[in-house]
Order: C-alpha cells, then sequence, then structure tokens
C-alpha cells in the first residue's frame, strides 16, 4: 500500500514514530505490530504451505518450484531498486554472474561451508553493487540503464579470457551439500533455495518498512524535496543499488548450483532484461508479488512447448512462442493494470473488500447504520499506523 | 452405465471402445509374452524408445545447428518405416535450449525426470552439454554422441558420456601435420576463436608444426564478434604469415577473409571443417561484401576467395554427388524430411545430422532386443568399432575411448570440382588432397588409414 502512496505520504512518514502511537491493550495487537514478527509470521505460514506442497509434487516440478525460489530472489533485489527508490538497472544478470562465479570459485578451491559460500557471493556481487551504484548516483534514467547495460554486456566475455581460471566453456561445477535422509536431491535443493527467498524477502520486508524504505519512496518521489527533509539522497541510492545487487547474488549462486556448472553462457544479456520485464508486470515495488513474476518466467516457456506439441505447430513458430506469449501478457497486464498483476490484485482485494464489508453491515445492522459505518472506513484505511497486518500482505 | 447413453455419443464411444480394446491387447500381450516386461527400462515400451536432445533452435548458434536434429529424425523416420529396432518405433524429442546451459539443465532434467528418455541423444554443444554431464551420469543416462569436438565426453568419471565428432585436438594434428610436410620452411600464423574450442585446435597443432614455424597468434572473441578482424588480419601480414592456420566459426572465417582480400593478402587458408561449410560461409561472404557497399562484381569475387581453401572432412563432403552415401543421405532427406530438404538441402548440418543418427540405430540394433541403459553403454563400447557409418575411419569406441571419430582427410575447397547441390547455388566442391589420416588426442602421430573405408550397407541404398 504504502509503495502506491503520494509523495506526501511517505514523507509523512519520515516523521513519525513508534513512539507516538497508543499503547496496544492486548499481547496479540502488540505482536501484530511489530514488523519483524508480523514478516515472520507470513513467511512461515509461506514455508509450512510450500513444506507440502513440495512434498506432494514430482521431482521435475521441485526443480521448477526451485528455479521460481531463485528467481524470486533477483526479482525482488530488482522491484526495491526499481519500484521502491526508483532507478532502473539492466545488469541484474550481470550480479548474477558475479555471484554464480564466487560460489563456484570457492567450491573448487576451497573447504568453506555451504552457507559462508553464499554469504560471499552476496557479499562480491553486493561490492560490485556499491561501485556501479556510486556510479548511478550521477546518473538517471535512461544513461543509468545504458551503464548497467554495458555491465551485462561487458562481464561474461572476461569469464572467457580468462577461461583457465573461470573455466571457459565447460565452466566450473558446483555441487549442492548432499540431501539429509533419503530426500531425493531436487526436493533439497528447492527447499534451499526457497529457503533463500523466503529469508530475503523477510529481510526486504523489514528494510522497507524501516527508515531505509521510507527513504526509497522519498527519494524516488521528489529528490529535492527528500533531501529537504534530511534524507541523504545519495547515500540512499546506493544503499538500493547494493540491496538489489545482493539479492542477485544470491540467486545466481542458486542458479549455479541448479544448473549444476557455472559457464558464461547462462547470463545472456537476455536474462537481465526477463528479470525487468518479469518485475514490472509481477508490479513495481512489491515483494510478495514477484512470486507471479517468476512463476511466468518459468512456466511460461513450459507451457510453450506443451502448447505447440498440442497444436502441431512448426519448430520456427514454437521456438518463438514463449517470447510471444509473454510479450503479450505483459501488453494485456500494462493495459488492464498497469500496477502489474500484484497492484491489480490489491485493487481486486480492496474493491471485493469494501464491497462485501458495505454488504455485510447493511445485512446485519440495517440501512441507516451501515451507511454510517462505511462513512467511517476512508479515515480508518487512510491511518497507517491502524492497518498493520493488511500492509504487510500486500508487500 | 456404459449402455445408458446419448446417441450423440455413440461414434466417441465406438472410439473409446476401439483404443481400450487396444490397450487391452497390449496388456495381456505383454503379461503373457513377456511376464519380465515391468523390468523395462525407462523411455523402453514393448512398441517404442522415447530418445531426448537439447539443442539450439533459436538464438546466435542456431543458423544451421538448427538442422541437425530434425535430419536425424528422417533417420527415425526412415527406420520406423521399416519395422523400427526390434519392433520399437524411435520417438525423437528434441526441445530448443538456445545455447544457454541454464536452459539445458532445466530441459534435460525435464526428458529425464518428466518425460522418462531412454537416453539424451545428439544434444549439442560444449557448454550447454558440459552443464549436464555430472546430472546424466549420475542418473545413468546415456549422454551420447554429444555434437562437439570437447576433449571432455572421453572421461572415465562420467562413463554414460559419448563424443562423435574428431577432438579438435585431433582436428589440429591431422592439418598440422599436412602444413609441416607440404609447406615446411614456410612463416605460418594462428587465428583462433579464443574458448577452448581454439585453443584445443592450436594444441594439436603445436603438436606437428617445429617451434621456430610460428611467426604470429591472432584470437578473437566469439561473443563480441561483430566486425572484420582488421586488426588481427594486419598483425599477421605484417608477420610475413604465408600459411594462416584458422580455427573459427563460419561468420569470422569470412570475416578474415574478407579485411585480408582488401589490403591485398592473400595467404594460404588452412582451417578447421568447423569454419569451412561452403553453402555457409559463402552466403556470408557475398553479405557482408553487399553490407559493405561492393560492386556486384566484388560480391561475385568475394564468394570465389574460399576456392584453394585447406580444410579437413571426415565424412565425404555434401558436393561429392557421386559419393554412395551423399546419395543415400540425400534421398533419406528428401523422402522423410521433404520440407527440410526444400530448405537446407543436403549440406555439412544435415549430412551430419543424417551421419549421427545411423550410429545411434546401430547402437540400439547392438543392445539387443531386451533394451537397458548400461547394456546399451556396453553395446556401444564393445561392438562400435563395427558400426558402419559414412565416417572415413571406424568410431574409435572401447571401454576406455569415448571419443569417436579420430581420423579426416584434408581436403582442397575449389569451384571447379562438382555441380550445384544447395539450393541456394552457392556451391563449392571439395577434393580430397591426402588419404585419409588418422591419429589420437594423445601423442599418437598422425598416419595414413589403411583400413576399410565403408560403403553404405545394401539394403539401405535399395529401402531408403
Amino acid at each position: 500500500m504504502t509503495e502506491t502512496a503520494p509523495a506526501n505520504v511517505a514523507r509523512a512518514e519520515l516523521g513519525s514514530t513508534s513512539g507516538e502511537s497508543p499503547p496496544p491493550q492486548h499481547y496479540w495487537a502488540r505482536f501484530a505490530r511489530q514488523p519483524l514478527a508480523r514478516h515472520l509470521a507470513v513467511a512461515l505460514f509461506g514455508a509450512v504451505v510450500l513444506y507440502f506442497v513440495t512434498s506432494a509434487l514430482s521431482p521435475y516440478n521441485n526443480v521448477l518450484v526451485g528455479e521460481i525460489a531463485l528467481y524470486v530472489v533477483a526479482l525482488a533485489g530488482l522491484s526495491v531498486l526499481t519500484g521502491t527508490s526508483g532507478q532502473i538497472s539492466l545488469g541484474q544478470g550481470a550480479f548474477m554472474a558475479v555471484g554464480a562465479y564466487t560460489v563456484a570459485l570457492l567450491m573448487n578451491h576451497t573447504q568453506m561451508s555451504f552457507i559462508l559460500e553464499l554469504l560471499a557471493a552476496i557479499g562480491a556481487a553486493a561490492a560490485l553493487g556499491l561501485l556501479i551504484g556510486i556510479s548511478a548516483t550521477r546518473l538517471k534514467g535512461p544513461y543509468l540503464a545504458g551503464v548497467t547495460l554495458l555491465l551485462a554486456l561487458a562481464l561474461p566475455p572476461i569469464a572467457d579470457k580468462w577461461s583457465s581460471t573461470f573455466g571457459g566453456d565447460q565452466g566450473l561445477t558446483t555441487t549442492v551439500p548432499s540431501a539429509p535422509g533419503n530426500i531425493n536431491p531436487e526436493q533439497w535443493l528447492a527447499w534451499i533455495e526457497l529457503a533463500g527467498a523466503l529469508i530475503t524477502l523477510v529481510l526486504l520486508a523489514n528494510l522497507l518498512t524501516s527508515r531505509f524504505g521510507r527513504s526509497f519512496r522519498a527519494v524516488r518521489d521528489d529528490e529535492v524535496a527528500a533531501s529537504l527533509a534530511g534524507v541523504h539522497v545519495a547515500r540512499t541510492k546506493v544503499t538500493a543499488f547494493v540491496v538489489s545487487a545482493a539479492c542477485a547474488g544470491l540467486a545466481g549462486a542458486f542458479l549455479g548450483l541448479s544448473t549444476g556448472v557455472v559457464s558464461t553462457g547462462e547470463f545472456p544479456l537476455t536474462l537481465s532484461i526477463e528479470l525487468l520485464a518479469a518485475m514490472v508486470l509481477a508490479g513495481a515495488g512489491s515483494l510478495i508479488g514477484m512470486w507471479w513474476g517468476a512463476i511466468l518466467l518459468v512456466y511460461v516457456p513450459q507451457w510453450s512447448t506443451s502448447l505447440s506439441g498440442d497444436f502441431n505447430l512448426g519448430a520456427g513458430m514454437s521456438a518463438y512462442l514463449a517470447t510471444i506469449i509473454f510479450g503479450v501478457v505483459l501488453i494485456v497486464v500494462m493495459i488492464a493494470a498497469p500496477t502489474g498483476i500484484q497492484g491489480g490484485l490489491r485493487w481486486a482485494w480492496e474493491h471485493v473488500g469494501k464491497a462485501s464489508k458495505d454488504w455485510l453491515a447493511a445485512r446485519v445492522a440495517g440501512p441507516g447504520r451501515a451507511r454510517a459505518h462505511s462513512a467511517q472506513l476512508p479515515s480508518n484505511r487512510g491511518d497507517h499506523q491502524s492497518a498493520p497486518v493488511h500492509d504487510s500482505l500486500n508487500q | 452405465m456404459n449402455e445408458i447413453r446419448d446417441s450423440r455419443q455413440v461414434v466417441a464411444r465406438r472410439w473409446a471402445g476401439m483404443v481400450a480394446a487396444g490397450s487391452m491387447v497390449g496388456a495381456l500381450g505383454i503379461g503373457i509374452v513377456a511376464p519380465a516386461a515391468s523390468a523395462q527400462a525407462p523411455g523402453v515400451t514393448s512398441t517404442s524408445i522415447t530418445l531426448g536432445a537439447t539443442v539450439p533452435l533459436t538464438g546466435p548458434a542456431a543458423p544451421g545447428y538448427d538442422e541437425i536434429a530434425p535430419a536425424m529424425d528422417a533417420v527415425f523416420a526412415w527406420a520406423n518405416a521399416h519395422g523400427g529396432i526390434y519392433g520399437r518405433k524411435i520417438n525423437y524429442v528434441y526441445l530448443d535450449d538456445g545455447y544457454n546451459p541454464a536452459n539445458t539443465a532445466t530441459l534435460t532434467r525435464k526428458l529425464v525426470l518428466q518425460d522418462n528418455v531412454f537416453a539424451d541423444v545428439g544434444s549439442l554443444g560444449t557448454p550447454t552439454q558440459a552443464a549436464v554431464q555430472g546430472f546424466l551420469n549420475s542418473q545413468k543416462v546415456p549422454q551420447l554422441f554429444v555434437e562437439s569436438g570437447c576433449n571432455c565426453w572421453s572421461d572415465p568419471k562420467y562413463p554414460e558420456s559419448f563424443g562423435w565428432q574428431p577432438p579438435y585436438t585431433v582436428e589440429g594434428k591431422i592439418l598440422g601435420s599436412y602444413i609441416a610436410s607440404h609447406f615446411a620452411g614456410q612463416k605460418v600464423g594462428y587465428l583462433y576463436q579464443d574458448d577452448e574450442f581454439g585453443q584445443d585446435f592450436v594444441k594439436g597443432l603445436n603438436m606437428e608444426l617445429p617451434a621456430g614455424a610460428v611467426v604470429s597468434q591472432q584470437t578473437y572473441d566469439a561473443a563480441t564478434l561483430s566486425g572484420p578482424l582488421s586488426n588481427q588480419v594486419a598483425a599477421l601480414k605484417a608477420a610475413g604469415a604465408q600459411i594462416v592456420a584458422m580455427a573459427t566459426i563460419p561468420a569470422a572465417t569470412a570475416l578474415t577473409m574478407l579485411p585480408a582480400a582488401s589490403i591485398g593478402y592473400f595467404p594460404q587458408y588452412v582451417m578447421s571443417n568447423v569454419g569451412d561449410d561452403a553453402p555457409t560461409v559463402g552466403p556470408l561472404l557475398e553479405a557482408f561484401t553487399r553490407a559493405g557497399h561492393g560492386s556486384a562484381s566484388e560480391v561475385k569475387a568475394a564468394a570465389g576467395l574460399l576456392n584453394g581453401v585447406i580444410s579437413d572432412a571426415y565424412f565425404p563432403p555434401e558436393a561429392q554427388i557421386a559419393n554412395p552415401w551423399v546419395k543415400v543421405a540425400t534421398k533419406l532427406l528428401k523422402d522423410y524430411a521433404p520440407s527440410l530438404y526444400a530448405k537446407a538441402g543436403l549440406d555439412e548440418n544435415t549430412e551430419y545430422g543424417v551421419a549421427l543418427a545411423f550410429t545411434v540405430v546401430q547402437a540400439l540394433q547392438a543392445a539387443g532386443k531386451n533394451l537397458t541403459r548400461a547394456g546399451l553403454i556396453s553395446a556401444i563400447e564393445q561392438s562400435g568399432k563395427n558400426f558402419v557409418t559414412p565416417g572415413f575411419v571406424p568410431l574409435s569406441y572401447s571401454t576406455g575411448d569415448h571419443y569417436g571419430f579420430q581420423g579426416a582427410e584434408v581436403v582442397k575447397l575449389t569451384t571447379s570440382a562438382a555441380p550445384a547441390v544447395t539450393p541456394t547455388g552457392n556451391w563449392i566442391g571439395a577434393i580430397p588432397i591426402t588419404r585419409v589420416q588418422v591419429t589420437n588426442v594423445g601423442s599418437a602421430p598422425v598416419t595414413t588409414y589403411t583400413g576399410k573405408i565403408e560403403l553404405p550397407p545394401s539394403s539401405l541404398v535399395s529401402t531408403s
């Protein structure tokens, strides 16, 4: 909700502190007011659902679920960068490559623990993100897109150039830590990637409800106003870039694990462009919404393969069907719901929710009192402090 | 229940009944005739064998390479039309990975875990197939006849993997040996793609050429190849290279020859067969010249640059239309893949697909009636040497060798050899200038092959 709020709301948030709110009366109410607790509760619920989903799925579908999870990580970072802090990047694929090569190099040359390797991948991508982010503070819109585009084009050939280090065409092999018990390896990898996705989403959701998140939005809406309100604009933009790059680093490490090998061909320019398109399609600025984008990225090629099989399309047609479907969906969604799939769902949820509330109120209390009740609703909804649970679900 | 039906459903019911009856008979047949049928390998039924592959049908690697799998399918259609393999029809599922290893990883898991293919056969590319080598081997799925000249397919760590075409090192050795004996004392320059393809090829050249002979080594990057390789060509000319040995893809071949010609530099080109396919390179030479606003006569002259290029061939070049294998492959494509033939004709890629699919068919036959994955691997190791293919030398398969062809003849491209065979009309003949040479990726010397060169079996000639 707050992402689409107008600039004055974002600025108003900067001034508010938790101390001003009235003391909660109930333990659960107090619990629900803590962003971390709220986000953890949602993530825990998601984890339980995903546990049952992955257990019911075939090994191959678990492979796809794992890929969805890794794309969620990359898309969530991009969503924070573009949707929340207002910067555009065509280089998410390049940051993924950095993360993937970091993990692969560490796996081939050291005996580090798996978690440390993942953290190193995040750190390496974040470090590059810091460098690019610093230049990003001086660039805007298409110029920034140009710099990040250059990154996506220029990084892979480096790995080709020093093929003895980076494995050249054959790439560097990665190994997933062996699964405990008799869990099949596809399910195990899906769990690792889902865990990474849920942790990333919790951390990002927390970040966005913190002072940083408010600063991101303030800078996105109006840099001058933000700096007048005391926000350090350059530092805020760099922070957003580093966060986004760190997410891409983890996603890249996961892509390397899913593929089994890290080589330059996995990070073409089209990867960065597809990620950007999927993020916009899913709803820029949203986090939960990134699942839609990831699902489309993974499943559209699957559906198009079976579609072209069913309709017996020629090779020339079927090869491009996935791109065509993706393009059509993008156009339709942008016309029907300019805020993306998640924005459209949110709109529908709010309208259906309001309509059903009115209907219920009318049924229960009779016409006179229902009108009075619904008249109160707008003021309730305008108060951000009073609707925290609603807020977190929509992020 | 079945008796009470709407009359409109009678036809549908009749069909359903026939299908049900058919499957009943099938089930009974399996139950009575082959009690052990439940132990059948994945992808194998009493009537079918499902094989899978990932190949580039879109993206930068697709032009030309997208013809190979459909050409293989033509051979499988021919085999199916003649009774299949022990009564089993081959069902070939090839998916588009766009030459992206991440796609290959996902699609190969789909083929193995979901589509239950019996084996991965004829998949294309070094980076793409290297990405799934570990997975396929851990699943004990045969990774057969990978379309790549990487040395990595014969590796004791990966017993399920087999290469097929000559490793680039073998090509380099054969061409290096030719240069050393026929152009002794001349200055040699290298121009190669700066990745494993080029590096392996150069490794082979270096094993055969005297150390002092190489005067300049130039490289290019495949990912950033976008214009004439003028700097590299100028450096080769400045170093006085009389022979230019090249490991290039077709576009890079053209982008080398054109700037060289424009500065009046006409060395003897000796190149890997990866970049020598005349039906591919000829039109490129013309197109690039036209794009550079060349006159009609310059465009015509550009295609002629291929005249005199030395390369190697490990099966009969498609321009030798009198060759029995070329005749068989042409007829087979015409009959079983008419649309592919109308589009591509018999070029290096379609002939490659046909030759590779012949190998697949014989491997399945050799594995016998009771088809298993382990049985297929051991059949290739035991009898792969005896497979009859268009290749000049026998396949080198044994328990310790999964390479494939390790021999080739040196050929010279010429405009005066053969009539047109490709639909585009851009043809050029290739005349053998040595006997077939044979060696290996290791230290074996390059020697003349004295064994038999197989002709197509009479059954193939008469029934195709």
